[in-house]
């Protein structure tokens, strides 16, 4: 390269100004992350505990009020002032009367492209699952989320048999997947052509939920009984 | 000849057809292929684009001096992410089931080489105002041309535009249109009829060239 065409060249900036650049930018981007997410933080809290009592109220259709308890150490359930929030809750649904109507429970596995949080009704009247909804779900639009939407395959979960063998210890029958149109018996799940690894995947979360749960639920009614 | 320059108008109408991002350009081919199996996700995510689009276009234009050509692609990016976090808050905070729905595919707005290349070939060269402009055109004519996708996808894969019914019970869903490969088709399937129009036209003002030269002789 000639002199003339070096002298013509533009000066390279100074690294200051490179540093003054970059830093300056990603200080103001944080800043504008942090205030955007602290502005936004209540309003999404508010609406993910409103989805959430939406949720319950929609598996457990007959319930009116609801509270929640948690499991403690000793394998009792203890009502908790307000929502509440965190591991082992349970929401117990009551009706015009003040009467036990069911519980709901959330459950969470890992679906088809990440974990699938869901939310189920149980009703101790039937022993059954009387209704589902994911709150929490990245499946493929179009085909995996078919697991929220294809009705035939919700009807699945509209008496889903979950009942205790007669020691009480653990489910009569484990709920399992089969393939579409070959269900035969109360405590199958019929899967989803298209969304197989979804559907599996909600009946599998089911039963490990439901075998942790119902034996200690089925032996601890009383703590239910009589809700606020 | 020198060219004449473009009014802010011109900029806006570029990038819904002639320099659409989609058809014409074939950018950011990742969110087209991946989000447009049914009508709303690619809506959705294309207006979502769109806002990145124009706010990243605003912000690098107006920061065209401030920042030097070496760590100008490394700035950019983090513009764009800001952005694209900030509208991850703001979409949970609006509607929880629009987040659902979009959830997985908001942050690939990151990786849309449409933001970037924007960003490098006009905003960091022009005004505030026309960067905008560009911006907001080249964003619409990408959600025009997802909603294209979208449409024709979840019209032939599963019989609904907008989750209403259109056809009988009787109609046979195309599952692959819903499936990645039918991505691919109806991308071809619009590249072709874009191409066509562009070949017919370039024949008729051939043909009328040809006509003009031989009146003239």
């Amino acid at each position: 390269m000639s002199q003339t065409e070096l002298a013509s060249r533009p000066a390279p900036p100074s690294i200051w100004h490179m540093y003054r650049a970059m830093v300056g930018v990603g200080v103001v981007c944080g800043l504008l992350i942090v205030s955007v997410f602290q502005v936004t933080l209540p309003i999404i809290e508010r609406n993910k505990a409103e989805a959430l009592q939406e949720a319950i109220f929609h598996v457990l259709p007959e319930a009116r009020t609801s509270s929640t308890f948690r499991l403690d150490d000793e394998g009792g359930f203890k009502a908790l002032d307000g929502d509440g929030a965190g591991e082992r809750l349970v929401y117990a649904g009551y009706d015009d009367s003040q009467e036990l109507v069911g519980l709901a429970l959330e459950a969470q596995g890992m679906g088809y492209q990440d974990v699938i949080r869901l939310i189920y009704g149980y009703s101790f009247a039937e022993e059954a699952i009387i209704g589902i909804q994911v709150l929490d779900s990245k499946e493929t639009p179009g085909l995996g989320d078919k697991i929220e939407t294809d009705p035939a395959f919700l009807q699945n979960f509209e008496s889903l048999d979950v009942s205790l063998r007669e020691d009480r210890t653990e489910l009569a029958n484990p709920i399992v997947p089969v393939k579409h149109g070959t269900k035969t018996n109360g405590w199958e799940v019929d899967g989803i052509t298209g969304a197989t690894i979804s559907s599996v995947a909600i009946a599998n979360i089911l039963n490990g939920s439901a075998q942790a749960w119902m034996p200690r639920i089925q032996n601890q009614l009383s703590d239910f009984k009589g809700g606020e | 000849m020198a060219t004449l320059p473009k009014s802010g108008t011109d900029e806006f109408i570029k990038g819904l057809w002639k320099e659409n991002p989609v058809f014409v350009q074939v950018l950011g081919m990742c969110p087209v292929l991946a989000v447009s199996n049914t009508a709303m996700n690619a809506l959705a995510m294309g207006l979502a684009t769109a806002f990145v689009l124009v706010m990243s276009n605003i912000v690098v234009s107006s920061l065209r001096s401030f920042i030097p050509k070496q760590v100008r692609i490394a700035t950019y990016i983090l513009i764009i992410a800001t952005f694209v976090t900030v509208v991850d808050y703001l979409i949970q905070a609006v509607s929880l089931d629009l987040y659902k729905a979009l959830g997985a595919f908001i942050s690939l707005i990151v990786v849309n080489c449409l933001i970037l290349g924007r960003a490098e070939a006009f905003a960091s060269k022009n005004t505030i105002a026309r960067s905008a402009m560009d911006g907001l055109g080249m964003g619409i004519g990408f959600a025009f041309a997802l909603f294209c996708l979208g449409a024709v996808r979840e019209i032939l894969g599963n019989g609904t535009l907008f989750e209403a019914q259109l056809f009988h019970d009787s109609f046979q869903n195309w599952v692959v249109m819903i499936l990645p490969s039918g991505g691919f088709f109806t991308l071809a399937g619009w590249l072709l009829l874009f191409n066509w129009f562009k070949q017919r036209k370039a024949r008729r003002e051939h043909a009328s060239t040809l006509g003009l030269s031989k009146e003239t002789a």
